[in-house]
C-alpha cells in the first residue's frame, strides 16, 4: 500500500494541472490581502456603520479577521480546486490507457482505489496547509494580531486574542474533512467515466447545485438540506462562536454549538466512507475496456 | 372673607417654601460639586462588561483617565472593546462641572433603599450636547446614586452608581450604564453567512432592548497629575 501511495503521489504531483490550484489560491489570497491593506479601513468602517449607537475601539482589521474574511470567500471555491485532481484520479488513467496496466499489478482493486483516495487526501492536506500559510500566517504578519471581531448577520462575537489561534487550527482540521468529502465525490464520479472532463464537471456541478439549494433558504428544500454534504461543509464557522452565561458573560474557550459540529463531522464521514466504499465496489465490478 | 384672608396668609408661606426649596436644591448641587471638585484627576483600573443581547464580548481590563473639567478616556489593555457612543464618557464631574444649567427640584424617591432627592438639570447653553440630566442625590452623603441623561446625538443613558471606599471623593466602585440598544441586523450579502441561523445570545431576554455596560473599579489613583497627552 505504501508503495502504491508513493506512486500515486508521484503521478499526482508530476502533472502541471495539480499546481493550478496552488497558483489560483495564492493569487486570490494575495489579491484579497492587497485589497484589504489598501482599503481595509474603509471596509471596516462600512461594516461598523451598521453597529448603531456603538463604537469599536481597537485594531478591528487584524490578521485574524483578514484570515476569517479570506476563508469565508475561499472555502466555497477550494472544493472546486480539489475536484480538479480527485475527479481525474481514475478516469484520467482510463483516458490515458494506463488503467488496465495499473490493475494488472499484484494488488487488489480495493487497495488500488484506496491508494488513490489517500493520495487525494494528502494532496488536499497540502493544499489546505498552503491556504493556512497564506491566509493565516501571512495575514498575521501583514496585519498583526488582536481580538477577533466578527459581525454575523444577527449578532456580534468578540473573541480574545489568546482564544483565537486554536479555533483556527480546529477550523482547518474541519475544512480538511470537508474537502476530503469533496475528493471522495470526485473519486466516485471518476470511477464511472473514461475521461476526466465528465467527472470534474459533474462534481463541480453537484457542489454548486447543493450550495445553491442550501443558500436559498426556501422551506421546500428544508427537508433535504440537512442531508447535503455542502450544508455541513460550512460548519467550520461554528468554531468562532462562544457560549455565554445567563448574565450574558462570555465563557472563554467555549464553542457555542459543539454537538452541531460533531454531527456534521459524522455526516461528512458517512459520505466519505459511503462514497469510497461505493467506488471500490464499482471498480471491483467494472470491466476495464480501455 | 375669612377664607380669602387665609389664602392671603398662606401665599407668603407658599412662596417662601418654594424659594426655600430652590435655595435648598442649589445648595445641594453646590455641595455635591464641591465634593466632586476635590478630584482634579484620577487614573482608575477596572473591569468592563458589555451586556447587550446581540453582542457576545468577554470581560475586559480597562484603565480610565479623568482630568478636570471634562477630559475622560477609557483604554483597554490591548484588544478590542465595544462601547456605546458618547455614553461611557458621561460622568458626574462633567455633568455639573459648569454652571450653565437651570436646576429644578423634582421631589424625592427611594433608590436601592436610599432616600434620594430628584434634581433636574436643564442646560442653558443651546450648543450643549446634553438635553436634560436628572440626578438622584443622597442628601446625607452627597452622592449621586443615579443619573438619567438625554443627549442630542446618542439618546438617553442611565447611570447607576455604587459607592465604597472612595465615596469620600464621590468616586463610585461600580457604574452601570444602561441605554436603549437598537436592533442589529446585517445583510447576508455583507456577512457572507448564507447558512446563518438566527442565534441570539443564550440566556438573555430577547425582548429586552436595553443594553448595559458595567464598569467595576478596582482602584483609583487620585490627584497625582495626568498629562494632556493621554487624552489625545
Amino acid at each position: 500500500m505504501w508503495q502504491l501511495l508513493k506512486i500515486e503521489l508521484y503521478k499526482t504531483f508530476r502533472r502541471p494541472r495539480t499546481y493550478i490550484a496552488f497558483g489560483a489560491i495564492a493569487a486570490l489570497i494575495i489579491l484579497l490581502q492587497f485589497g484589504l491593506t489598501v482599503d481595509g479601513q474603509e471596509y471596516a468602517d462600512f461594516m461598523l456603520q451598521n453597529l448603531g449607537n456603538f463604537e469599536v475601539q481597537g485594531k478591528m482589521l487584524n490578521g485574524y479577521m483578514v484570515c476569517y474574511i479570506i476563508l469565508q470567500l475561499m472555502l466555497v471555491h477550494v472544493p472546486l480546486l480539489v475536484t480538479l485532481v480527485a475527479a481525474d484520479m481514475i478516469s484520467g488513467e482510463a483516458n490515458a490507457g494506463t488503467l488496465r496496466l495499473l490493475l494488472s499489478k499484484p494488488y487488489d482493486r480495493g487497495t488500488i482505489v484506496l491508494s488513490k483516495f489517500f493520495a487525494a487526501c494528502i494532496y488536499t492536506l497540502i493544499l489546505l496547509v498552503w491556504v493556512a500559510l497564506l491566509a493565516l500566517f501571512v495575514s498575521m504578519f501583514l496585519f498583526g494580531t488582536d481580538d477577533l471581531f466578527l459581525m454575523k448577520t444577527n449578532y456580534i462575537v468578540l473573541i480574545k486574542q489568546d482564544d483565537v489561534f486554536w479555533r483556527y487550527c480546529c477550523a482547518f482540521g474541519f475544512a480538511f474533512i470537508a474537502l476530503v468529502t469533496v475528493a471522495s465525490v470526485g473519486l466516485f464520479f471518476s470511477a464511472l467515466a473514461e475521461n476526466s472532463i465528465g467527472p470534474i464537471v459533474a462534481t463541480m456541478s453537484l457542489i454548486v447545485l447543493f450550495t445553491v439549494l442550501g443558500t436559498l433558504n426556501l422551506p421546500v428544500f428544508d427537508t433535504i438540506n440537512p442531508y447535503l454534504f455542502t450544508t455541513h461543509m460550512t460548519m467550520w464557522k461554528e468554531f468562532f462562536d462562544e457560549k455565554v452565561t445567563a448574565n450574558n458573560e462570555v465563557i472563554a474557550g467555549s464553542i457555542q454549538d459543539m454537538p452541531a459540529i460533531i454531527h456534521s463531522v459524522i455526516i461528512l464521514f458517512i459520505y466519505i466512507v459511503g462514497l469510497t466504499g461505493a467506488t471500490i465496489f464499482i471498480m471491483n465490478k467494472k470491466d476495464i475496456l480501455s | 372673607m375669612k377664607y380669602s384672608v387665609k389664602i392671603l396668609l398662606l401665599l407668603p408661606a407658599f412662596y417662601f417654601s418654594l424659594y426655600g426649596q430652590a435655595q435648598d436644591v442649589n445648595e445641594l448641587i453646590a455641595k455635591v460639586k464641591e465634593k466632586l471638585d476635590k478630584v482634579n484627576d484620577y487614573t482608575a483600573t477596572g473591569v468592563l462588561k458589555t451586556d447587550v443581547v446581540f453582542i457576545k464580548a468577554p470581560l475586559s481590563n480597562v484603565v480610565i483617565y479623568y482630568k478636570k473639567p471634562n477630559h475622560y478616556r477609557m483604554v483597554k489593555n490591548g484588544g478590542i472593546s465595544i462601547l456605546p457612543k458618547g455614553g461611557v464618557s458621561v460622568n458626574m464631574s462633567s455633568l455639573i462641572s459648569n454652571d450653565k444649567f437651570s436646576i429644578l427640584d423634582a421631589g424625592e424617591t427611594v433608590i436601592n433603599k436610599i432616600k434620594t432627592r430628584i434634581i433636574k438639570l436643564l442646560p442653558t447653553d443651546e450648543n450643549s450636547s446634553i438635553v436634560l440630566s436628572t440626578l438622584y442625590i443622597d442628601e446625607t452623603t452627597l452622592l449621586v446614586q443615579k443619573a438619567v441623561t438625554t443627549t442630542v446625538d446618542n439618546g438617553t443613558y442611565e447611570l447607576t452608581m455604587t459607592y465604597g471606599k472612595y465615596a469620600g471623593y464621590g468616586l463610585p466602585d461600580k457604574v452601570i450604564f444602561s441605554f436603549n440598544a437598537k436592533d442589529y441586523k446585517l445583510p447576508k450579502g455583507i456577512t457572507l453567512d448564507f447558512d446563518e441561523k438566527t442565534k441570539p445570545a443564550e440566556g438573555t431576554d430577547q425582548k429586552n432592548k436595553k443594553g448595559k455596560v458595567e464598569i467595576t473599579y478596582s482602584s483609583y489613583t487620585i490627584n497625582k497629575g495626568i498629562s494632556d497627552e493621554v487624552f489625545k
